[in-house]
């Protein structure tokens, strides 16, 4: 599964990173040099083995339905490179 | 249980012979909380823009998410109200996809192990007639918040409130045949829904809305390429939107062409579905477990308890109408549609005729909100008031049609039956000296009807009627009946 | 006053306490210490003139008699921790002049100690290193220089700043994260003593996040008594973070003296590696004679997936970080590049605000969770996690703890591993089991290679089992008599 400047053009896209055409032959390069060292992971026998997502061997913590945050829209906005009238502004969505 | 099952879906004829259309239905209701899913942020409508935000919702630097109890256990409830298998251990996952309304870049959402498995519903149709929609899943995930296109051409504006609102998401199986299935499917989530208070329902706000999954076969063929209708939010737009696409994709077919599998939005405006083309571009939502949270394990014990709390949902409670007060099917399935109506109903009904209770809740009361648009809810008469009406009749104290007057002035808020009985003096009158003297008046005037009457019995009612509208509708018609009788010796 | 620099933390926390000196006076000389070691790099924000407020109202409160555990003691923090009204960057060009409106827990919870904060610490961009070369403000200098030589050496990363500026004495200590390694290896290449409590130990609340699954706040100090001084301070259960533990905080510091007489210590022989300098081969069994010394029994325990916990680690952390990452976007806060298009926006502003590091990492990321890669990477390394996680299960059944070198070589020259990422990984080869297993992991110094530069000896222990680390670290910190500090030469 060698990785080709295709599937870095696509993947960068997935990223929402630019990267130059002339970039992506000798990122493809680096990549494949990555994933074919992780590739001897497919030496370890997993199976039957439950795959780790968390090492914390606690249940999932419930709270309570209080409204404890909020009523504040400068707090969430202060760092916003645009705002108006309490609102994000971002560049127009096209639909 | 006997449930009556019809093969009546509705064929639509195209240019090469009939279609049926096949349509599989993903709810999404707005869990009713205080608090979002994730964050401490209110949940709720009209305030100014980003104020109901929480610095998680905001997905500032390094905050985190703690999922709220109480929307865990509304997901619960709605499953068990689905007749569904409660998953007690789930696990949340992350839908990555970037949007300026998607502030983490992903959306938590349930992906592989969802809170709730399948089950099942059964809907009415118009016509009384009921079918069986599957259920897929119900999971949670969080709302996004609203992009404003149109406040500036050139910008476009976000307001995260609604980020992070909690969703129950509710996937059917392709088991609707028709746009009315469908209309009545959501119809029917949408009561089970509000029974449990798990979703007040709220189209118009949004707070319940469908995406509409639409194919069209050959009668009994292999189902056919599927085109998602995204975010349809009232029954009529789902019902035009599933026409319209229907019609579309068979023209397509007919046409010699084929249908790609799209996503696509509902345009009011034009009645027509067009594509999303900036959804199109190749999605890849890489889905994994949120590692922000731990596995969602749920005790059977507290799933049971849930259990032992739900409310007599509708359809137990439209049996119980019928065998318990003798209700019609209909006039049943019209008191349960909404809790408020079938309590209304359950308190006028205590120790009345229940089936004249229906009658005058039903056709009287419900009829006339309806046309004022509103619902049991906006009633400017109490239960009592209508129980009262119904005492009036059943005690002879006024006839049905004086009823319909009484209770005109109940509407007007002219006070309670007996205040509007005696007020304007529509008391039945059961003094038969004075209906005899009316009667007799009536045949000294009309000799041909008297002898006419003693061929023909049923002519009684010319007489009757002649005695209403001589007393002003108030006298007691079995008094008048009777006494006719014997007077023309019938 | 420059020696109050050269204190300990428990030294200036008594004398603190006993008024030997204010406040003011040790905040003071570290501010002057700072100035004077600019070339070193290891603030990207100074804050003389909190520190002195925050001195000021430390004195004051000592004067009263009252006061925290670390009462005016001045520490640096990472630049991952986010800081209220203080700019919090994670050494990244995207977050720009990102100012929060809100305090890391870890961070609240040391100023609710009474402690002092210098000014934020220069670290690899998003904790995303292991020499402090990825960071947008250039990289940390290490204080320790080869003998005869005055080629810059990296003090490690990711928690570089942290590791050079408690080494030079420019903090009595410093907060700092861990996610393969970023504590332990930075404090292996300066001769201080660093962390990684278990996962769930501190929360991760307001700590801008890499991997979440793995990354852990712990403290970089002057001392094994100053770590668990440090470490009882930022620990403890935040109903904020989903993953934090419900566990009470033990007194650490109590566990530092204790006899370790009786503990079985297990030397794990895959750490063997292929290349490993021969004077760290040494400090190992050197390690392991003062502890046998020290009455502990040695065992070889065997900890067969070793090897491959780089790769998984390689998998697991890049697949969070991308989606992590997902919301530095231009859109809320942070660099905002590019337009008019929303596309390239995103597009622009990620890629200049991210350097060639971050980016590596994400596109690794998106590439092994996206469609059809899934099962054969992610789930594929979490199935190896848990094998590796199942190795140090099985050695707990012989023995308390672990012993291993920090990392495969003392610090090196800036520059010399950079062109080859797989180099630079395999600095963390010796770290990230503990990452991926949630385990705790300590770092302390233990003697000079050949070219005067320290080296650091690892402690593993069970989960929760910290105390136990100390009361080891303070036996080999003991025996070892690791006294030596950089000559100044900045």
């Amino acid at each position: 599964m060698a990785i080709d400047a295709a599937t870095v053009r696509k993947v960068a896209k997935l990223a929402r990173l630019r990267e130059p055409e002339e970039r992506l032959a000798s990122l493809a390069q680096e990549l494949n040099g990555i994933m074919s060292w992780i590739e001897q992971l497919s030496e370890v026998d997993t199976d039957g083995v439950e795959p780790m997502t968390s090492v914390v061997a606690v249940k999932l913590p419930l709270r309570e339905d209080v409204v404890t945050e909020g009523g504040d829209a400068s707090r969430v906005l202060s760092n916003a490179p645009k705002a108006i009238d309490g609102f994000f502004v971002v560049p127009k969505v096209v639909e | 249980m006997v449930v009556e099952m019809t093969q009546t879906s509705k064929l639509i004829e195209g240019r090469t012979g009939s279609w049926e259309i096949v349509l599989g239905l993903e709810i999404h209701a707005q869990v009713a909380s205080h608090a979002k899913l994730f964050s401490g942020a209110a949940v709720g409508f009209g305030a100014g823009p980003n104020e109901q935000v929480s610095l998680v919702d905001a997905a500032m630097p390094g905050m985190l998410p703690v999922i709220n109890r109480h929307c865990v256990e509304q997901a619960v409830r709605a499953g068990l109200g689905l007749n569904a298998k409660i998953n007690l251990w789930s696990r949340f996952d992350r839908k990555n996809y970037f949007y300026p309304d998607l502030p983490q870049g992903y959306q938590i959402s349930q992906f592989k192990d969802p809170i709730v498995g399948e089950g099942e519903v059964e809907v009415e149709r118009d016509d009384g007639t009921t079918f069986i929609v599957g259920v897929e899943r119900l999971h949670l995930e969080q709302d996004a918040g609203k992009s404003i296109h149109d406040l500036d051409p050139n910008w476009t504006y976000v307001d995260l409130n609604r980020a992070g609102t909690a969703l129950m998401e509710i996937v059917s199986k392709p088991d609707m045949r028709s746009s009315d299935e469908a209309a009545s499917y959501v119809k029917k989530i949408r009561t089970i829904l509000r029974y449990l208070g798990a979703c007040d329902g709220d189209m118009e706000k949004g707070n319940l809305r469908a995406d509409v999954n639409v194919s069209v076969r050959r009668p009994g063929a292999e189902l056919g390429t599927r085109c998602e209708i995204k975010n349809v939010n009232s029954y009529r737009y789902i019902q035009q939107a599933i026409e319209y696409e229907a019609r579309r994709q068979i023209e397509i077919i007919e046409d010699g062409g084929a249908i790609h599998q799209e996503t696509r939005l509902f345009d009011p405006g034009k009645l027509e579905t067009r594509s999303m083309r900036s959804k199109e571009e190749a999605h890849d939502y890489r889905y994994f477990p949120d590692p922000d949270l731990l596995p969602l394990e749920l005790d059977p014990a507290w799933v049971k308890a849930i259990q032992d709390s739900l409310p007599e949902l509708p359809d137990p409670k439209r049996k119980r109408f019928q065998s318990q007060y003798g209700l019609s099917h209909y006039d049943a399935g019209v008191l349960v549609a909404d809790q408020a109506r079938a309590a209304f109903f359950e308190i006028a009904a205590e120790g009345r005729d229940a089936k004249l209770v229906a009658n005058w809740t039903v056709n009287n009361l419900l009829g006339r909100l309806a046309e004022n648009g509103g619902d049991i809810e906006t009633s400017p008469i109490p239960p009592q008031d209508i129980a009262g009406l119904v005492k009036l009749i059943e005690d002879g104290v006024i006839s049905s049609k004086i009823a319909k007057e009484v209770f005109d002035h109940m509407w007007a808020g002219e006070g309670t039956p007996a205040q509007v009985v005696e007020k304007f003096g529509l008391v039945q009158i059961t003094d038969t000296g004075a209906i005899e003297a009316a009667i007799d008046k009536i045949m000294a005037a009309n000799p041909d009807k008297v002898e006419a009457a003693k061929d023909k019995p049923q002519a009684i009612g010319w007489f009757v009627g002649q005695v209403m509208r001589d007393t002003g509708g108030k006298a007691n018609p079995a008094a008048v009946n009777e006494i006719l009788k014997t007077k023309l010796g019938l | 006053m420059s020696a109050l620099t050269k204190l300990t933390l428990k030294a200036a926390i008594d004398g603190l306490k006993s008024k030997a000196f204010s406040a003011v006076e040790i905040t003071k000389a570290h501010i002057d210490a700072i100035e004077a070691a600019r070339g070193l790099n290891a603030f990207v924000l100074e804050t003389p003139d909190q520190a002195l407020t925050m001195a000021k109202a430390s004195d004051e409160r000592l004067a009263r008699g009252e006061g925290g555990d670390l009462e005016g003691a001045p520490l640096g923090i990472k630049d991952l921790f986010c800081t209220q009204g203080v700019r919090s960057t994670a050494a990244s060009k995207i977050l720009g002049n990102f100012i929060p409106t809100y305090e890391s827990t870890v961070t609240s919870k040391l100023w609710g100690q009474g402690a002092v904060m210098l000014g934020k610490l220069n670290l690899d961009e998003f904790a995303m290193g292991s020499s402090n070369e990825t960071s947008a403000f250039g990289p940390v200098i290490n204080p320790w220089r080869r003998a005869g030589e005055t080629t810059a050496l990296t003090p490690g990363g990711s928690s570089g700043g942290s590791a050079a500026a408690t080494a030079a004495d420019l903090c009595l200590a410093a907060t700092a994260t861990d996610t393969g390694g970023s504590i332990r290896q930075p404090a292996a290449f300066t001769g201080t003593v660093g962390i990684k409590p278990t996962y769930g130990r501190c929360s991760r609340w307001g700590i801008v996040a890499f991997a979440s699954s793995l990354d852990q706040a712990g403290p970089i100090a002057k001392t094994v008594e100053d770590a668990a001084i440090m470490l009882r301070a930022m620990s403890g259960h935040d109903a904020k973070d989903s993953t934090s533990l419900p566990v009470d905080v033990p007194d650490f510091a109590s566990f530092v003296g204790r006899s370790v007489k009786g503990l079985r210590i297990g030397v794990p022989k895959e750490y063997r590696v292929d290349g490993m300098p021969p004077e760290i081969e040494k400090l190992w069994a050197d390690g392991i004679a003062w502890l046998k010394d020290a009455g502990c029994d040695i065992v070889e325990v065997s900890l067969p997936h070793t090897k491959y916990a780089l790769p998984a680690y390689y998998i697991v952390a890049p697949a969070e970080a991308s989606s992590n990452l997902a919301r530095y976007d231009g859109m809320r806060y942070g660099l905002r590049a590019g337009g008019p298009s929303l596309t390239d926006v995103y597009e622009q502003s990620r890629a200049q605000g991210f350097g060639e590091e971050v980016k590596r990492r994400i596109l690794i990321g998106t590439y092994v969770l996206s469609a059809g890669y899934y099962d054969a990477y992610y789930l594929k390394a979490q199935k190896v996690r848990r094998r590796i996680a199942d190795d140090f299960d099985q050695a707990w059944q012989t023995c308390d703890a672990l012993l291993t070198p920090t990392a495969p070589s003392a610090a090196f020259g800036l520059g010399e591993r950079s062109d080859d990422p797989i180099a630079m990984y395999l600095n963390d080869i010796f770290t990230v089991t503990t990452n991926l297993a949630g385990l705790p992991g300590l770092s302390l110094p233990a003697g000079l290679d050949a070219q005067g530069l320290p080296l650091g000896l690892q402690l593993i222990g069970r989960a929760l089992d910290e105390g136990t680390l100390f009361s080891l670290a303070g036996a080999l910190e003991k025996a070892a008599g690791f006294t030596a500090k950089a000559d100044k030469w900045w």
